[in-house]
């Protein structure tokens, strides 16, 4: 019975929430069976918790909600809603559906950012890691991990080809602990991206990369740059430029480990 | 019926608190949360509508300041309790036993709500009438699972307050 009054405290909310582990929520089982004061705050915050359960009101969606929405829809085949013409359709890569992906892909980051932007005016680097780790929460949400998924990088390179003006580098580093998962496609800095994923144990890694335009190089001076390391959300990023390459590193990994693979690539790519 | 509209509707409508609002709010996410599915299925669809509903919701916020302003943060009020004791009990200053027994008053339970800031009215509507986890809320309202924690036990702290100062 280790669990003293603030710490059981301080879990106590989640452990009504049954958000715990077991081994904590016996702890707190424990402290509170001889503790009157956190029993008194236990059944408190439960009784709010109950009437907000049964009292808050559950707004149901009106019932013409749905067909409204419904008729809003772009049809099957037909012409597709324009209410929200994607600007950049006039681009090099204009004919290519995976462009309309990631041109939507853009709305969807550029409305999570003023999210952002509501409270704080970030620079753009930190826009840039926001929209990474959007791109990467999002890429193990909508099981939309991998477009060509193959541990051959001879699989994997060549199937960019085509579909990107730059050829990523791709190695399968199973050898090190970090077998590749596959590629894909992605849209980041307003331009299609390569983004290769790898595996560490349990984790997963997003690796982006992408040629930086003029402005981009001029501002790093020159062809390379140290790594960067960023934590957000629970995730660790890690970028650099070399070779007039942008590099972004992302995982819930521990930092060290994801230090490691930054290291292995950098090598790689020299 | 379209998947989740109904959860979809419930948070605009406790963020905007307005009616006409979160039906356009609501109509606008679908739209752009079909752009990317083929449909909508699933329980890990339902946070990425409700985190594209979120973020067209503060988006709007953002173009209709009187609404943003309906709600100024009091800051003293709030200030007061931003490191705040870890108790429930502890945030009022009369008998908390009373305090609790106004929110099984349906009407003062929700105009306390609706009162409420809106970072820590959307981690209680997610919570508690949508039931979801911590994990997905963090998803949702992009904040780390340990400020989902804290916000729920400062959001219900703050809503006892509320409820305190309410007759």
């Amino acid at each position: 019975m280790t669990m003293d009054c603030k710490k059981t405290l301080e879990l106590l909310p989640a452990h009504l929430d049954r958000e715990l582990g077991l081994p904590e929520s016996l702890e707190i089982e424990q402290h509170l069976q001889g503790c009157t004061a956190c029993q008194k705050e236990l059944a408190g915050q439960n009784m709010l918790r109950v009437a907000i359960k049964k009292n808050a009101v559950c707004f149901d969606a009106p019932s013409h909600l749905e067909s409204r929405i419904r008729s809003a829809l772009p049809s099957g085949n037909g012409k597709v809603n324009q209410r929200r013409p994607a600007k950049a359709s006039s681009g090099p890569f204009g004919t290519w559906n995976w462009l309309n992906a990631g041109l939507t892909f853009a709305t969807v980051a550029a409305i999570t950012f003023s999210a952002s932007l509501y409270l704080t005016s970030p620079t753009s680097s930190e826009l840039l890691a926001e929209e990474v780790i959007a791109s990467h929460v999002r890429s193990m949400m909508a099981s939309h991990l991998a477009d060509v998924a193959s541990s051959d990088r001879h699989t994997v390179k060549p199937w960019f080809n085509g579909k990107l003006d730059f050829s990523p580098t791709v190695n399968d580093l199973t050898v090190q602990g970090f077998p590749l998962v596959g590629g894909r496609l992605d849209y980041l800095d307003r331009r299609p991206v390569a983004a290769l994923v790898y595996r560490h144990r349990q984790h997963l890694i997003n690796v982006y990369m992408w040629p930086m335009g003029s402005a981009g190089a001029t501002t790093a001076g020159g062809r390379q740059t140290a790594v960067k390391t960023l934590s957000s959300q629970g995730y660790h990023l890690m970028n650099w430029t070399e070779g007039g390459m942008a590099y972004w590193v992302i995982s819930d990994l521990e930092p060290r480990e994801l230090m490691a693979l930054t290291d292995i690539l950098r090598t790689q790519v020299r | 019926m379209l998947p989740h509209l109904n959860a979809a509707y419930n948070l605009a409508r406790w963020l905007t608190r307005n009616d006409q609002d979160a039906q356009d709010i609501v109509q606008e996410a679908c739209l752009r949360a079909f752009k990317f599915f083929d449909g909508l299925r699933g329980e890990e669809t339902r946070a990425w509508l409700l985190a594209i509903v979120r973020n067209t919701t503060y988006t709007w916020m953002r173009q209709n300041r009187e609404h943003a302003q309906n709600s100024p943060i009091d800051e003293e009020f709030h200030d007061h309790h931003e490191e705040g004791s870890a108790t429930l009990l502890d945030q009022v200053d009369s008998n908390p036993e009373a305090i609790l027994a106004r929110a099984d008053d349906k009407r003062l339970l929700n105009q306390a709500l609706e009162q409420l800031p809106v970072e820590f009215r959307e981690v209680l509507v997610l919570r508690e009438l949508e039931d979801l986890s911590y994990k997905e809320i963090s998803i949702i309202a992009s904040i780390p699972i340990g400020t989902v924690m804290s916000r729920l036990a400062r959001g219900r702290g703050l809503l006892l307050k509320y409820l305190e100062r309410m007759n």
